[in-house]
C-alpha cells in the first residue's frame, strides 16, 4: 500500500476503509452471494483489522487480508445460523455450498465492482431502486444520505433497497458483466443511472439546493471506474459529458448562490483541467465511430468550452450536432435546445418558429424551461408583453427555489424599463 | 433454479404464430434439458375461475383478470440464474408479439421440487 505507514496502524485501517471498503464489499458479495451477509462480514473484517494490525503489523496486501477475514467471519455467521435453525452443530461440509473458494486476484477484484454495478442496474429491478442500490452498494452512501438526495424518507428508501436486494436474491440476478450480445442494452441502463445521479447532483429537480456536489462527484467516480474497466465509446462519452459540465460549476452560481446562465458566466472560472480531460475522452469516443447520444452531447458541451463568449460560439456546429442527436435519439427536450441554438445562429424569430412548432404539437406545455426560453426569444424579438406572459407561465410551473428566484428577477428586469435588458448590463 | 415463463399476448396476434415454429423451439429446449414442462393454452373464453370463500365455492366464467394480453401458454425451465432465464425467454417465439413474464419458482419447505415430477413424467411416457 502506498503512503500507508506501518507506524500508525489505526490510521492505516481508516485510510484503507475509505479507499478499499467498496472493493472489499463487492468481492465479498460475489463470494457470498448475499448483500447483508457480505456487509456484515466486511464490518467484522475491519473490526478484526483494528484489533490485529497494531499487534501483527499491516499485511502486505490489506484488501486480500480483509476479503479473506470477511469470508471466514461469514462462515462463522452461517455456522451460527445453521446451529440456530436446526439445533444441531453446523457442519462445515454443508457450508461449502454457500461459500465458494476465494480466488483473490487484483483483476477479479476490479471486475467485482463492475459486476456489482451491472447487478444494481439490472433491468429486472425498478428504475428508482437501481439508482438507490448503486449509490448504496457501489458508492457506499448511507441510506439517509440517499433518501435526503431524492427527497424521500429514510424509511421509504430503506424499503426500496431491501426489496431490491430481496429480488436479487430470490430471482437470482447474477453478479456478472453481461455477455457481448446483451452488453449494449445493459450498458445503456448503467449509463442512464450514472447520468441520472450526476444530474440529480447538478440540477436538483426540486427544493432549495441547486447543486449537490457529492452526488455529481460520485457519478464522475462511477464514470471513471467504468471508463477504466469498460472503455466503450459511450462510457467515455458520458464521462466526457459529466466533466465538461462539471468544469462550469464554479461559474454557475454567483456569490449570493443565485443561478448564472451560460451566457453570463465568467468563463475564466471554468475548470480548464476538467475541460482538457473531457475533450481528450471525447476525442477517443469520436474516433471509434461507434459513438452515441452521450458523446454528441459531450461534443456540444465541448463547443461551448472552446468559445470565449456566447457571441463567439460556433452556433452552426451546435445546431448541426443537435440535428445528429435528434436523429439518434428523438426527444422534445433536445428539440427545445436545438430551437434555442437556432435562435443564436439565425436570430430570435427563427428560434421562435421552431419553438412554436413544438408547442403546436401540444408538447412541452408543462415544462417551465420551454416557457422561459420562449419568453427570452420574445423579448429579444422585441415582443416584450408576450415575453413577460411566457416568463409568468414559467414561474407558475417552476419548482426549484433558485430557478424561481432567477425567473422572478428576469421578469422584474424586463418590465422595469421595457427593453428586456438586465438592469446591471 | 426453476423459472416459470408465462406467455402473454393478444389472442388474435397469438393465433398468427406458426405452431410448427413453436413445436420446433419446444423440442430444441427439451433436447437441451432446459425445459421441464411446457404447454400452449386454449383461448381465454375457455377459462373458468374458482374461488373458495368461507367454505363456499364460487365458480365464474372467464380468467382471473380481464386484460388486453391474456395467458397463452407457459414454459417451466431450469436456468442457472435470471440472466440465463431471460436468454431463454427472448427465444420463445411469441416474445416478438407478446410478453413473457418470468417468475422464479418458490421452493416450498419440505418438498424437493422437480426431480421426482420429472421422473414420474418420464415413467408415464415409457
Amino acid at each position: 500500500m502506498n503512503g500507508i505507514s506501518q507506524s500508525d496502524p489505526q490510521r492505516a485501517v481508516e485510510e484503507i476503509y475509505r479507499s478499499q471498503s467498496r472493493r472489499v464489499l463487492a468481492t465479498l458479495i460475489r463470494l457470498l452471494g448475499d448483500f447483508e451477509l457480505a456487509e456484515e462480514a466486511m464490518h467484522d473484517a475491519f473490526m478484526a483489522a483494528v484489533e490485529k494490525w497494531p499487534r501483527d503489523g499491516i499485511p502486505s496486501n490489506p484488501s486480500a487480508w480483509l476479503i479473506s477475514a470477511g469470508r471466514f467471519k461469514a462462515i462463522d455467521v452461517l455456522r451460527r445460523r445453521k446451529r440456530f435453525e436446526t439445533g444441531l452443530p453446523g457442519e462445515p461440509e454443508l457450508l461449502g455450498a454457500y461459500v465458494e473458494t476465494p480466488v483473490y486476484e487484483e483483476n477479479s477484484v476490479v471486475d467485482d465492482r463492475l459486476r456489482l454495478i451491472f447487478t444494481c442496474c439490472h433491468p429486472a429491478l425498478p428504475a428508482d431502486a437501481q439508482t438507490a442500490l448503486t449509490l448504496r452498494e457501489v458508492c457506499g452512501l448511507t441510506t439517509e444520505a440517499i433518501a435526503c438526495a431524492f427527497f424521500t424518507s429514510p424509511t421509504t428508501m430503506a424499503q426500496r433497497i431491501v426489496r431490491a436486494k430481496a429480488k436479487i436474491r430470490d430471482a437470482r440476478i447474477p453478479y456478472e458483466v453481461p455477455e457481448r450480445e446483451a452488453l449494449p442494452e445493459r450498458l445503456d441502463a448503467v449509463l442512464r443511472v450514472v447520468y441520472l445521479v450526476y444530474n440529480e447532483g447538478y440540477t436538483a429537480s426540486s427544493g432549495e439546493s441547486l447543486t449537490r456536489v457529492e452526488l455529481s462527484m460520485e457519478a464522475i467516480r462511477l464514470g471513471r471506474l467504468l471508463a477504466e474497466m469498460l472503455p466503450e465509446p459511450e462510457v467515455l462519452g458520458l464521462l466526457a459529458l459529466m466533466l465538461l459540465h462539471e468544469s462550469r460549476r464554479p461559474a454557475r452560481l454567483d456569490e449570493a448562490g443565485e443561478l448564472v446562465l451560460l451566457e453570463n458566466q465568467d468563463r475564466t472560472q471554468w475548470n480548464r483541467a476538467q475541460i482538457q480531460e473531457g475533450k481528450q475522452l471525447l476525442e477517443r469516443a469520436l474516433v471509434s465511430r461507434r459513438f452515441g447520444p452521450y458523446s454528441i452531447q459531450a461534443a456540444i458541451a465541448a463547443v461551448h468550452s472552446d468559445a470565449p463568449s456566447v457571441a463567439a460560439t460556433d452556433w452552426s456546429q451546435i445546431v448541426g450536432l443537435y440535428d445528429v442527436l435528434l436523429r439518434l435519439e428523438p426527444s422534445v427536450v433536445v428539440e427545445l435546445n436545438r430551437a434555442v441554438a437556432l435562435a443564436m445562429r439565425d436570430g430570435p424569430l427563427a428560434g421562435l418558429a421552431a419553438l412554436d412548432a413544438i408547442f403546436d404539437r401540444d408538447e412541452l406545455k408543462d415544462y417551465h424551461r420551454a416557457h422561459a426560453a420562449r419568453g427570452e426569444l420574445c423579448v429579444r424579438a422585441g415582443r416584450i408583453k408576450e415575453g413577460c406572459a411566457c416568463y409568468e407561465r414559467a414561474l407558475e410551473l417552476a419548482k426549484q427555489a433558485p430557478e424561481r428566484r432567477f425567473l422572478e428577477r428576469r421578469l422584474k428586469d424586463i418590465s422595469w424599463d421595457g427593453t428586456g435588458r438586465p438592469r446591471s448590463a | 433454479m426453476k423459472y416459470l415463463c408465462l406467455v402473454y399476448g393478444e389472442e388474435l396476434a397469438m393465433s398468427q404464430v406458426d405452431p410448427a415454429h413453436c413445436v420446433a423451439f419446444d423440442e430444441e429446449l427439451r433436447a437441451k434439458e432446459i425445459c421441464i414442462a411446457s404447454e400452449a393454452l386454449l383461448p381465454v373464453e375457455s377459462a373458468t375461475s374458482v374461488r373458495v370463500r368461507n367454505g363456499r365455492v364460487s365458480v365464474t366464467d372467464g380468467p382471473f383478470a380481464e386484460t388486453h394480453e391474456t395467458l397463452a401458454g407457459f414454459y417451466l425451465i431450469e436456468a442457472r440464474d435470471l440472466n440465463a432465464a431471460i436468454q431463454v425467454a427472448t427465444q420463445i417465439p411469441p416474445a416478438r408479439i407478446g410478453t413473457i413474464e418470468i417468475r422464479p419458482v418458490r421452493q416450498l419447505p419440505g418438498r424437493v421440487l422437480g426431480a421426482d415430477t420429472r421422473n414420474e413424467t418420464a415413467a408415464r411416457n415409457v
